[in-house]
């Protein structure tokens, strides 16, 4: 198995993304990116692999350089965060819609203003309706597995989209942990060459993605959704397989000991651990708590997160973002309207905490599983916020 | 588990230290996180930084509020940012200073336990500069035992390389010369 070291989750993400016989990267630095930006840069420009490294202006250019170079057949990779990622907004959906299988590390980071370059979700939420595949991750060790086997997902040919994951900015990218790297020769048989279905090639003029009449473009949005809803099953036959290969099991929904839990949290990324510590906590004092992570944002898991949360009476839901002026977080209200039509549904308290890098501790999780017991609830509430 | 916090100042190597003994500590077989206070780095100014290292898997990704050690790196932190801040009962304080034990019990109204050695000095004689990070390392393995020394040898060659002998001299004189202050 993988030779266990010591390293920076940062620098261990283009590591993994080095093993994955990429041929072109284009990545713009940016706070608390930088340092994924920086080492593939060395890695490229040391020759350790044989792949361009595209210096952009900007992060728009990086998005669109890699459409082309992916159009072109290439196994194209980015990373970016925050105000990179709100600047490639634009070119996101078409990447998408293009079929074209880009994958991008994105360190989770708050959005201006105020400027603020700590961990939240609020970068990635206004990209969930973009088309991509959006993992999330909970330790450096899930960043290197999921950076892998967001390609093989992404390239499938039942998938043929692009896949971001989501690596939480500072909790993550700038911590030094243990980790496990698989080799090169493992990587290479588990994530073969990619095979693209079409592309751009000077001999054989196609065109992709132009122009589509009132008469096609709903079918095209309804193209769209019915690959990325038919992702999920990819997703899960590739999580098998890597566990097959290396051991580390993934869910699409991940539960912890929620088995007979009255109260269940819902969290997504590094949430997921210390929210897990707290549980421990309130377990020893005989309090039926657990613990619901959602690892797939979209295509939304929805009958995984069902069984997931069968039985329990209440669920309660982080969200480390809002839908500003709307009916709480995102991650909230998606599951709202997934329990509306249900019959035995429970009860959901929405949370909104951890904004901006606001610290949650392990007795901030075993407080806001306490917001269970509170009679009545708001639509959602924020957390620890001074009035 | 054992949390540390480390305060030093911007440009002193305070993340370095961290990086160091989490490397260590991995290397050793142990579960170890080191991070920086996060932010924008800003030169002299103070900073913290963090040290989580267990026997077991780590599952807490929160700062560190109540740690179990303290390192100042920089002297004149004492009396200028509150040190002591959140530290255990039983907690451990250690401080690089050339002045009496005392002294610093004095200014910080501390009562726990007390570990000073003149780090700067030993830096400076060993490594011609007046940056102690690597130094204060060989105090923190005395005074906590979390790892014995030779477990510092690799990072430290791997970091520093041919000056990696000289930062480990002045680790070890750290380590021999440190001194547990008498009880308050």
């Amino acid at each position: 198995m993988g030779k266990r070291v010591g390293m920076e989750v940062a620098i261990a993400a283009a590591e993994a993304v080095a093993l994955c016989n990429i041929d072109v990267a284009a990545v713009y630095p940016i706070t608390p990116q930088s340092h994924i930006a920086e080492h593939m840069a060395d890695i490229i420009h040391d020759g350790r692999i044989d792949a361009e490294f595209i210096t952009v202006e900007s992060e728009h250019s990086a998005i669109s350089a890699l459409a082309g170079a992916s159009a072109a057949g290439a196994r194209a990779y980015t990373a970016t965060s925050s105000q990179g990622l709100m600047l490639m907004h634009e070119i996101l959906p078409i990447v998408s819609a293009m079929r074209l299988p880009i994958c991008m590390a994105n360190a989770n980071r708050a959005v201006s203003g105020p400027l603020n370059i700590w961990n939240d979700h609020t970068d990635i939420m206004p990209q969930r309706d973009s088309g991509w595949i959006c993992l999330f991750t909970e330790n450096g060790q899930e960043a290197i597995d999921l950076s892998i086997m967001s390609f093989k997902i992404a390239e499938d040919p039942e998938v043929m989209l692009p896949c971001v994951v989501n690596i939480d900015g500072f909790q993550l990218t700038h911590m030094i942990e243990p980790l496990e790297f698989p080799s090169q020769a493992e990587v290479a048989k588990f994530l073969p060459p990619r095979k693209p279905f079409a592309q751009l090639h000077p001999d054989n003029p196609i065109s992709m993605g132009c122009f589509a009449m009132p008469d096609t473009y709903t079918e095209t949005v309804k193209a769209k959704e019915v690959a990325l809803q038919g992702a999920k099953k990819v997703v899960i036959r590739v999580f098998s397989e890597w566990a097959k290969r290396f051991g580390r099991k993934y869910g699409v929904v991940e539960t912890y000991r929620a088995k007979d839990a009255e109260t269940l949290m819902l969290t997504m990324g590094s949430m997921g651990e210390t929210a897990a510590t707290a549980v421990d906590e309130m377990r020893k004092k005989g309090k039926k708590v657990g613990l619901v992570k959602l690892r797939l944002w979209r295509p939304f898991p929805v009958e995984e997160f069902k069984a997931a949360i069968a039985g329990c009476k209440t669920l309660v839901v982080m969200d480390r973002a809002l839908s500003t002026g709307g009916a709480g977080g995102p991650v909230a209200t998606d599951i709202k309207s997934i329990l509306y039509g249900e019959k035995k549904k429970p009860r959901v308290l929405n949370v909104v905490a951890g904004l901006g890098g606001r610290d949650l501790t392990v007795g901030d999780f075993v407080n806001m599983f306490g917001l269970a017991n509170k009679k009545k609830n708001e639509i959602f509430e924020f957390y620890g916020v001074r009035e | 588990m054992i949390e540390i916090r480390w305060h030093g100042r911007g440009g002193q190597g305070a993340v370095t230290s961290v990086e160091m003994l989490a490397l260590a500590a991995i290397e050793a077989g142990k579960y170890a996180q080191g991070f920086p206070a996060f932010g924008p780095e800003r030169r002299g100014a103070p900073v913290m930084a963090f040290n989580r290292v267990s026997d077991k898997p780590i599952k807490i990704r929160s700062g560190i509020y109540q740690p179990d050690v303290v390192v100042v790196l920089d002297p004149s932190l004492v009396g200028l940012v509150p040190v002591t801040d959140g530290l255990k009962p039983a907690g451990i304080l250690i401080v690089n200073t050339a002045k009496p034990a005392e002294e610093i019990r004095k200014k910080l109204n501390y009562k726990g336990k007390l570990f000073t050695v003149d780090a700067t000095h030993i830096a400076r004689e060993e490594l011609g500069l007046p940056i102690a990070n690597t130094t204060m390392l060989g105090a923190v393995l005395k005074a906590t035992g979390v790892l014995g020394l030779n477990a510092m040898k690799s990072p430290v060659e791997h970091r520093f390389g041919r000056v990696a002998s000289k930062n480990l001299s002045a680790m070890k004189r750290a380590f021999s010369e440190m001194k547990a202050a008498k009880a308050a």
